[in-house]
């Protein structure tokens, strides 16, 4: 990995099974704001049928052809999207997007090293990526319908065809898919961990390292422990679906017809999703909170405010993600001391995420703003981060949560906390990092009026949630007509359904914006944003082994913006100390 | 085919219309830095949103609290509500507190030319308080909630009336455990006919292995009268299982005791819920296909049925139906049990009716249901 000669390249070793770590991050991106658009999609659709229960749109029939005759969607769609929708937002855009793109972008940049640790492991880990997504979007059109039994994909619903048709053929597609997607996740993150350990380079000690760097490794470590507890749930599901075991299922009557399935037990599978499940919320939220760091850290022309402070608490964070997992399961009849236990552990994350928002604000204290896209959005990611995390106190409290566990409260708080801000955090970073990644720079007042948009539109789209939580509204609700008690509900879902569809076509401007800038964009100087982290020291032409010549060694902290006695505001981590300077955070 | 031809020619109009209107031109032209004029602009637009947070909040509450759930109908139902209350109030007091911090803070130091920002890394003694106070509170807030979590999960439930609500694909059933106030033992391999909750009891006992029998003497004579040798052999192996049933059930009956098979003869089996005010009832909670979860809103009760196994849940109603109409001032209102976990196509629409009535009316409502021994 050393000393890179120059490589003859044709359009498919360069474009195509690309080794080089910054190309592998923008197939990533490209891959995620794709299933990206089919999602948001998906969301604009059940909308329309939420804000108007039972009523014909030709939008839905040109989307949904057969599944919605007349225009009506059927209940059996309707499923089918939202769990397509939670299923891709949560591991292809969030997950895969967000992680593949910017671990596979920073890492090497930011810690000094030529590539990733192994470049073919990483190609594969592409690639697995790739298949998951074409066999996910396959599973859409299939006869008996794609996977409806939520993104949980809890049996028995998930396992018995007989109890909902999206549990035929489109669930097995999903467990293939997901089993592809697992092993992609393990690739890259083992090959992120070993990057980091192994190839920072002179002088980049642990305690250097950008809060980038330090989100995005434990956000892979937290994927190498956790995932494969979802990989062998998934397969002990396929036992249960083609080969009769009995792991979840247990005296089970559909249809007329007694399984012949007894022993097993359905909340087996709950405990081993949410082993997953719930560190996967910070394996989303993680690095987009490194990003902003970053971000607002150069942006407000200021060292981040308690660095060591923001490395134990993004530990503690991902400590405190392995023993929560059962406050998602506080009513499944659980027995109720293990609920306390679940309680005390899952109220503690409020203490490190408290730490993370105090800091940002004291980081924008007495700075000297520069108000980019990407600010704007670490900002709003902030404010998200705020909203949605207040709201897990009232879930995270097992007596409250008997009352709105499963309601659209959970929908609101989930969203905002962890959608909102991984989505602004991935926005921030592209707008960010894209002359990194293109040698060119986005449009500013596009920037501005995507941001603006999405800000107004996702707090119009989730704020209103939790009243439709309060007043009892169950989730994944085809309609609320069947019942009285929710007819008064239509206004609030009707104020959602307007800002979610203006919020997914605001999109547009950033599709333009993005796809526009990387062929006609002005070409950005080298060190744009007047960062002093390593990934702007290297050159924008895109040559394997990023620096050409040597390494540069590292000599200070990511964070001297404005120190006293410097000539500039800034000074890169590739500058000596001075004499008489010290090195104090 | 049709479709994507459509497709592609939206494309190529979108391109034509950036490409002749020149939109490319115009945004290339715009001026691409940022100025004290632009972080000027966003810094106010920073401060609106600060404060358009607040209001939008404020509107909201004002807008919808009053269609949120009324007051709670069940002993445990205040208790909840007033940690509800408590944490609530916090959150907002933080919320309102935090977000016009931050956009106000984001406002006031909004990039200028020449500016510069302050050097400052840590600071111990404020990092020190603002970890403490959150922990402080926490454990404030953990204790009380455990404490509430307590009260509901640990009642005394040996007087309660005990009521098996069974789920199923899309609808429920109550089960009342009678005057022995003791649930007959039930099976979803016993579920046919009228017995649609697989109860096992002393009388059904009979009609279970007598229509087995019977069914088994009619694929006999069936098998006799056909030449189909592919019908013959698919007759045969269904009168195996057959066999294999009447096998397991000779056995349940067995090893199951008197005593329990006779607790089931007084249970009584209803498509309404009705709870007599005042009184503990104990849920039994069980279903036959997937997880479905009886959500019970207006008195804060929640629990998810899981085949296989019995879950529970204690609780007193306080309010009567007729109570509750006065208070919501809708002559309409009715209590309402409805699925909380998604379980099927008709998930939305999986509902039983609740009726709370003094216990008077609710004596004589269920002395008029038919026992299980009598069906």
């Amino acid at each position: 990995m050393s000393e890179h000669g120059h490589h003859k390249e044709n359009f498919f070793s360069k474009y195509v099974f690309s080794l080089d770590h910054k190309m592998i991050s923008k197939q990533f991106l490209i891959t995620g704001m794709f299933m990206g658009v089919i999602a948001m999609v998906m969301s604009a659709l059940f909308r329309i049928q939420l804000a108007n229960p039972g009523e014909s749109n030709p939008i839905l029939s040109t989307f949904l052809g057969r599944w919605a005759e007349g225009g009506v969607m059927s209940p059996d769609i309707y499923l089918s999207l939202v769990t397509i929708h939670g299923t891709i937002m949560v591991f292809f855009v969030l997950t895969g997007g967000l992680s593949g793109t910017f671990a596979n972008l920073l890492l090497p940049l930011q810690v000094g090293a030529r590539d990733m640790a192994s470049g073919f492991l990483n190609l594969l880990s592409y690639w697995f990526f790739f298949a998951s997504c074409v066999v996910m979007i396959i599973s859409l059109f299939v006869q008996s319908g794609p996977a409806s039994a939520g993104w949980t994909i809890y049996p028995p619903l998930s396992a018995v065809p007989a109890a909902i048709s999206g549990s035929g053929l489109g669930m097995t597609l999903w467990l293939v898919s997901m089993t592809l997607f697992i092993v992609s996740s393990l690739l890259g993150g083992l090959n992120y961990i070993v990057t980091v350990l192994n190839l920072r380079t002179e002088g980049m000690s642990m305690t250097r390292l950008p809060l980038t760097v330090w989100a995005l490794l434990v956000t892979a470590i937290l994927g190498v422990l956790s995932f494969p507890v979802l990989l062998s749930a998934a397969l002990l599901l396929v036992f249960d679906r083609s080969f009769g075991t009995s792991f979840f299922l247990s005296d089970i009557l559909v249809q007329g017809e007694v399984l012949s399935h007894a022993g097993g037990n359905p909340i087996l599978f709950q405990h081993l999703f949410w082993f997953l499940g719930h560190p996967e919320v910070y394996i989303v939220l993680l690095p987009a909170l490194g990003l902003t760091s970053e971000i607002i850290a150069t942006c407000s022309r200021k060292p981040i405010f308690g660095y060591r402070a923001m490395i134990g608490s993004i530990l503690a964070i991902a400590f405190l993600s392995f023993i929560v997992w059962g406050h998602h399961m506080f009513i499944t009849g659980m027995n109720p001391f293990l609920g306390s236990v679940f309680v005390f552990t899952t109220l503690l994350i409020a203490i490190p995420s408290a730490i993370k928002v105090f800091n940002y604000i004291a980081t924008l204290w007495r700075g000297n703003l520069q108000f980019t896209p990407a600010m704007l959005f670490s900002i709003g990611l902030v404010s998200t981060f705020i909203t949605g995390g207040l709201t897990g106190l009232i879930l995270g409290d097992s007596a409250l949560d008997i009352n709105v566990h499963d309601t659209y409260f959970v929908v609101a708080h989930f969203h905002i906390v962890m959608g909102l801000s991984a989505i602004f955090g991935m926005l921030a970073g592209v707008y960010h990092w894209f002359p990194r990644m293109y040698g060119r720079l986005m449009n500013l007042k596009l920037g501005y009026i995507h941001f603006w948009g999405t800000f107004i539109c996702a707090y119009g789209t989730f704020f209103p949630m939790h009243f439709l939580g309060m007043a009892g509204l169950p989730r994944r609700y085809y309609s609320n007509t069947a019942f009285p008690m929710f007819d008064n509900l239509l206004d609030i879902n009707e104020v959602v359904s307007f800002f979610a569809i203006a919020g997914a076509l605001i999109q547009v401007i950033f599709f333009f914006n993005f796809f526009y800038s990387i062929f006609r964009g002005p070409e950005s100087p080298k060190n744009p944003w007047k960062s002093n982290t390593l990934e702007w020291t290297a050159p924008v032409a895109r040559i394997h082994g990023n620096w050409p010549g040597k390494i540069p060694s590292v000599h200070r902290w990511a964070y001297d913006y404005s120190k006293p006695g410097m000539d500039d505001d800034f000074v890169s981590q590739i500058t000596p100390l001075k004499d008489g300077e010290t090195e104090e955070h | 085919m049709i479709k994507v031809l459509i497709f592609l020619v939206t494309i190529v109009f979108i391109a034509q219309v950036v490409r002749i209107f020149e939109i490319g031109n115009i945004v290339s032209k715009t001026k691409n830095e940022i100025s004290d004029k632009s972080n000027h602009i966003n810094g106010i637009f920073l401060l609106i949103a600060g404060i358009g947070l607040i209001v939008f909040f404020l509107w909201q509450r004002a807008e919808w609290m009053d269609q949120t759930l009324p007051i709670a109908a069940s002993e445990h139902g205040p208790i909840i509500d007033t940690l509800w209350d408590t944490t609530m109030g916090l959150i907002i007091i933080v919320f309102f507190l935090l977000t016009p911090m931050l956009f106000g803070i984001a406002f006031l130091f909004r990039g200028k030319e020449g500016k510069k920002a302050s050097y400052i890394t840590h600071n111990n003694r404020l990092e020190f308080f603002w970890t403490a106070i959150p922990a402080v509170v926490l454990l404030v807030l953990i204790s009380y909630g455990l404490n509430v979590w307590g009260k509901i999960v640990n009642q005394d439930t040996s007087d309660a009336i005990v009521i098996e609500i069974y789920a199923k694909q899309f609808g429920w059933s109550a089960r009342y455990a009678g005057e022995d106030n003791q649930l007959g033992r039930a099976d979803v391999r016993f579920v046919g006919g009228k017995n649609e909750l697989g109860v096992i009891s002393e009388s059904t006992k009979n009609t279970q292995i007598e229509t087995l029998e019977k069914k088994i003497a009619k694929l006999q004579r069936e098998i006799k009268n056909s030449i189909n040798p592919a019908e013959i052999k698919l007759k045969s192996k269904r009168i195996e299982t057959l066999i294999k049933k009447k096998k397991t059930l000779t056995t349940y009956f067995l090893t199951t005791s008197e005593e329990k098979l006779s607790a089931a003869d007084d249970d009584i089996v209803t498509k309404e819920l009705h709870l007599p005010v005042g009184k503990k009832v104990l849920f039994k909670f069980r279903s036959q296909d997937v997880i479905h979860s009886a959500y019970l809103p207006h008195f804060r009760v929640q629990m998810n049925c899981v085949p296989g196994t019995t879950t529970q849940f204690a609780f007193t109603p306080t309010i009567t139906t007729e109570e509750m109409k006065k208070e919501v001032e809708n002559e309409l209102f009715e209590y309402v049990l409805l699925c909380n976990k998604i379980c099927g196509n008709a998930h939305y629409n999986m509902q039983m009716k609740v009726v709370v009535e003094t216990e008077n009316e609710y004596e004589t409502w269920l002395n008029t249901q038919k026992k299980i021994v009598n069906l």
